[in-house]
């Protein structure tokens, strides 16, 4: 992914470019109606001239243009940092920092989970065969149904704020890592498993000085599927807690009240923050696959 | 029987349950048959094992029934409101999620095909695709809600967008899969390009195409139970989700989530079995 050659740089500019063009195009026809009939109630004839600027600039529009969710991006993150308040409840930055949170903390919970199940199960032909068929069954599972239930029930038995909400993530983002690791520590190859062997060496040595260098590659390529699916838990986990704080909060909010600005800013917010957080794990990976000298996992 | 007996009696079969599954684990039956019978058996009796522990744990501590209830008491509630249950099924699968994953599944196919053509779309395309694939989706909800109304139709937008790019890029990858040796094979039989589709790249694509089937069957049913808690009708089993945790049902929602989880790994396996059928000339299916 990384080692993207530098032509496509020309041909993802041309999409996104016509993503925001038929973006536009689609503001105008969605809004021009709401125009029009505005027009025809004060009995005023109108034409394109009028209504296309007006579709533009609506203040709940049915699909708000790009520059309008920029605006309103910037005006609840940039001018909030000039007027000296970041943190203040009505700035996006403020409610990313709550979804990051959370989703930090869901995905080292479920990364540790992850890798512990992965070593248990690499290590116990017991766990193996009666772990691993439900892991991937729970992943079938609707898990986000789950999601107000976690959050009632572990709300009424005094467990508030972060932990709750990271639970979600934590189930989400432990699969991507529990499986990717269990094909990680099993990529050594059999003559280096021999070769430990004729060290003597034992079971944790094995495991310390060849399993866990060779399975980084896998662990990094599963940690960047996870991140992106704490995200989401996250995201998800704010929405029974009745809209308090955080992204998933700003859209239904946004949606209780019309607010269609302010949910596709929080939208766009919550994609740039998931690009982010998944291109920082693969940097990370990066780094230190090249430190160790391995090769890109082959997933 | 009183709560602490039958604790006693769960974690008994949990042991029991351990030790059997460590000695099944340990045999090693020559016999094929045999083999998927004990393979199949060791997961289904850690899951029994689970659910008595469960069940023990709720009834020897007697925890509320608020917080965690007993599988029997989850069991009681299934049989006792099939109805409602099945009405659930019907308003959020069969409608939203059937509808929605093969408009999705389709419209991604058709286009992954079309980009395919263009080298230069197909460059620009892909790494937008994979970075959507990442992206929180399903936070189009309320937007959806807005546009196409409570009912049903919404959240089979909802659907189709979260299930097209895996289907765009796997598609994509797929159709790249075949080697140049084959296609050279069918470029010196004169195949022409639909030929060539049909009898080359596409079979050889069905492995990425079914993964991202697989994939995407999970994500339509999350998509549209998630976009049920943003507005719905007083149906669906997003609904009836929020709705029981607010009356404080558990058992309720348990029993929502059952089925949840029984539709979806009920279409997985039948992916699965379908996959196999059609790929049969897979490594992974080989024996």
């Amino acid at each position: 992914m990384t080692t993207r050659p530098r032509s496509a740089l020309v041909p993802v500019l041309t999409i996104v470019a016509a993503i925001v063009a038929i973006w536009y195009g689609c503001a105008v026809l969605l809004n021009a109606p709401f125009e029009r009939d505005q027009a025809e109630r004060l009995g005023k004839e109108t034409s394109w001239s009028n209504v296309l600027p007006a579709t533009m600039a609506q203040d709940r529009p049915v699909l708000p243009a790009p520059h309008q969710v920029a605006q309103e991006i910037w005006k609840t993150t940039g001018e909030m940092v000039q007027k000296g308040r970041p943190f203040s409840k009505r700035s996006l930055i403020y409610h990313a920092w709550v979804t990051l949170s959370v989703t930090l903390l869901g995905f080292i919970m479920g990364t540790a989970l992850g890798i512990l199940l992965a070593v248990g199960i690499v290590h116990s032909r017991v766990l193996d065969k009666s772990l691993m068929p439900w892991i991937i069954t729970s992943q079938t599972i609707p898990i986000l149904a789950l999601a107000p239930m976690i959050i009632v029930v572990l709300n009424s038995v005094g467990i508030q704020g972060l932990f709750p909400k990271a639970v979600i993530s934590t189930y989400l983002s432990f699969f991507p890592v529990a499986v990717g690791m269990v094909k990680g520590l099993r990529s050594p190859e059999a003559m280096h498993l021999d070769l430990m062997k004729t060290y003597s060496a034992d079971r944790s040595e094995t495991f310390w000085k060849l399993r866990l260098p060779a399975s980084m590659p896998f662990l990094f390529t599963s940690m960047k599927v996870a991140i992106a699916a704490s995200l989401v838990g996250a995201i998800v986990g704010e929405l029974p807690t009745g809209a308090v704080a955080g992204l998933g909060a700003r859209l239904l909010a946004g949606s209780y009240y019309g607010q269609t600005v302010q949910i596709w800013s929080a939208l766009i917010a919550a994609a740039i923050l998931a690009g982010l957080l998944v291109a920082l794990v693969g940097w990370v990976g990066n780094r230190i696959n090249r430190r160790m000298g391995a090769r890109e996992a082959m997933a | 029987m009183s709560g602490t007996t039958i604790l006693i009696l769960a974690l008994l079969f949990w042991v029991a349950a351990w030790f059997a599954n460590a000695r099944l684990s340990a045999l090693n039956p020559k016999d094929d048959g045999v083999k998927t019978l004990v393979n199949i058996a060791i997961p289904m009796l850690f899951g029994a094992a689970l659910l008595g522990l469960w069940e023990g744990v709720t009834r020897g501590f007697e925890v509320p029934a608020v917080l965690l209830p007993p599988p029997s008491m989850i069991w009681e509630r299934i049989t006792n409101s099939v109805p409602t249950l099945w009405a659930d099924f019907q308003q959020t699968y069969l409608k939203a999620v059937l509808s929605g994953y093969a408009i999705g599944c389709g419209l991604g196919f058709v286009t992954a095909i079309v980009v395919d053509r263009s080298p230069f779309f197909k460059a620009g395309i892909m790494p937008i695709g994979n970075l959507v694939s990442a992206l929180p989706i399903i936070g189009i909800a309320p937007i959806m809600v807005m546009w196409f109304g409570f009912d049903w139709h919404s959240k089979a937008a909802v659907v189709v967008v979260m299930v097209f790019f895996p289907m765009l890029v796997n598609t994509v990858a797929g159709l790249a899969a075949a080697g140049t040796m084959e296609r050279d094979l069918m470029n010196t039989y004169a195949a022409s390009y639909w030929q060539s589709l049909f009898k080359l790249r596409l079979p050889a694509a069905m492995p990425f195409i079914f993964n991202a089937l697989k994939i995407n069957s999970t994500l339509a049913l999350i998509g549209a139970i998630v976009a049920e808690f943003f507005g719905t009708p007083i149906v669906g089993m997003g609904f009836r989700i929020s709705a029981e945790v607010g009356r404080l049902n558990i058992d309720m929602v348990w029993a929502e989530i059952f089925v949840a989880a029984l539709a979806g790994s009920l279409s997985y396996g039948a992916l699965a079995l379908f996959e196999r059928r059609i790929t049969f000339w897979h490594p992974s299916n080989r024996r």
